[in-house]
């Protein structure tokens, strides 16, 4: 009865909590660089371009960037479509729901599934508004991400969208990160507390750092 | 006492069930829910009517025959299985939903009693050690450290009554497949099947139309038998351990 990881169920929750964990770092590192915004628009502009020389002279123009942003694309596909298997497989083996009923589980582990549809939608409108400037609001300057910021959290939808964003990470987070120390096999009884406190430490700090940005374009510290 | 029931009726596996609403009086607060459901089923003889068809064996909570999700909990309000909950934990007047286990692969038989054979092909997998028979063994031969011995007692006393599944909002199987699956490999004895065990009982449980953990921890609060949510990490690692270790090839 030899199974591949893909066809198990406990496997493919394991593709999800790795690809979790790899979106997660790249988003400590993504709440981080957007901080620079707070030493004004040169240092930022250069921080962005850096991005694209990193790895320079070893590596091509814009080359270490590929292999993020390729890396970042398996991540988020593989857990998608995990999720979604998952999600079927769920909602099949619960067909009929109990008459009475109750609230159950914390609110962020029952908003999995729908934080994680608005994230797919925001990754979507965050790419073509602040990366290829496709639905931005201002006018896009590629080399500018200062301006286009500021330009995007200038606009009432900008700030909305990108907090019920934020908001929705942080709360995916929260049990997201706890969740995968369970799957990959890390937690145990006595490191559950940590392994908690340590989740909502995350959610935490990377809601307030990527809410840093909008609140100080709205209360003018970044112009 | 007096009581509202809501009780699903459900003539058989194919007939569409729905919740009816019965009178009962003159409960004591010192019977146990199983008995009150007695009382009801001796006047639906006595109109004449079909009975509530319900699982019950032992009724002093060790076999995990009895089941029922009572008020939208597996077991009812209190930790423990349905024949040990009193009717002290009710107030006279209340209305008591009394509805089956939910899940695919628990299918209704009659009115409350389900289907729970997915779990004995789920021990059938695995969820056993193969011992040559014979003499007894010297019962020193095989030392087992007092934490794996505690542990494994804390997995064996799983009694297979399916609230983790009732409970859990995927109609998955997580607890119990865990609790029997570390029950056996942290003991010298499980260790020569412990790759096979977590691979063909977790094959198994998929096979069955359980759902996945989504570590919501609902199977946990409403285990009477107290199998924590690690139980489940516990799994996860083992068959990690064992997949890494190409045991399933």
């Amino acid at each position: 009865m030899a199974r591949t990881v893909w066809d198990s169920t406990v496997g493919k929750k394991t593709v999800m909590a790795v690809s979790g964990l790899i979106m997660l770092l790249y988003l400590v590192a993504h709440m981080l660089g957007n901080l620079k915004i707070y030493f004004g628009a040169l240092e930022f502009n250069e921080y962005a371009h850096w991005l694209r020389t990193m790895g320079e002279p070893l590596l091509h123009y814009e080359w270490a960037l590929w292999v993020v942003r390729v890396v970042l694309v398996v991540a988020v596909v593989a857990h998608a479509v995990s999720a979604y298997q998952l999600s079927r497989r769920d909602i099949k083996a619960r067909p009929s729901k109990y008459v009475h009923k109750k609230a159950r589980a914390s609110y962020a582990t029952r908003t999995m599934r729908w934080g994680g549809i608005i994230l797919a939608l925001f990754i979507v409108w965050h790419i073509l508004d602040l990366t290829t400037g496709h639905v931005h609001s201002g006018g896009f300057e590629e080399g500018k991400p200062y301006q286009n910021v500021v330009d995007t959290f200038s606009t009432w939808y900008g700030n909305v969208i990108y907090i019920v964003a934020v908001l929705a990470v942080g709360l995916h987070i929260r049990h997201g990160f706890w969740s995968a120390a369970q799957t990959l096999g890390v937690g145990s009884r006595t490191r559950d507390r940590a392994l908690k406190g340590l989740a909502n430490v995350l959610a935490l700090l990377l809601t307030i750092g990527f809410l840093a940005v909008p609140v100080g374009v709205m209360t003018g510290v970044v112009s | 006492m007096k009581l509202t029931l809501r009780v699903w009726r459900q003539k058989n596996a194919d007939a569409d069930g729905a919740m009816s609403t019965y009178e009962v009086d003159g409960i004591s607060p010192d019977m146990s829910f199983l008995e009150m459901l007695d009382t009801l089923n001796e006047e639906l003889t006595l109109e004449g009517e079909d009975p509530v068809a319900f699982d019950h064996d032992c009724r002093e909570g060790i076999c995990g025959a009895c089941s029922l999700v009572i008020n939208g909990d597996a077991h009812g309000p209190e930790r423990t299985t349905t024949c040990q909950l009193h009717m002290r934990s009710f107030k006279d007047g209340d209305t008591i939903d009394v509805e089956p286990w939910r899940a695919a692969a628990f299918p209704v038989v009659k009115d409350l009693v389900v289907d729970r054979t997915a779990f004995d092909r789920i021990i059938q997998a695995g969820g056993y050690v193969s011992v040559p028979t014979g003499s007894a063994p010297e019962a020193h031969a095989t030392p087992v450290p007092k934490p794996d011995a505690d542990l494994a007692f804390e997995h064996a006393e799983c009694i297979g009554c399916g609230a983790c599944v009732a409970a859990c909002p995927n109609g998955a199987a997580m607890l119990f497949t865990s609790a029997k699956i570390n029950h056996l490999n942290v003991l010298p004895q499980g260790a020569p099947e412990r790759e096979t065990r977590v691979l063909d009982m977790v094959a198994q449980m998929d096979d069955e139309g359980f759902g996945g953990c989504t570590l919501a921890g609902e199977c946990a609060t409403a285990c009477p038998k107290g199998i924590p949510l690690s139980s489940i990490t516990g799994m996860n690692k083992e068959w990690l351990r064992a997949t890494a270790k190409g045991a399933g090839r």
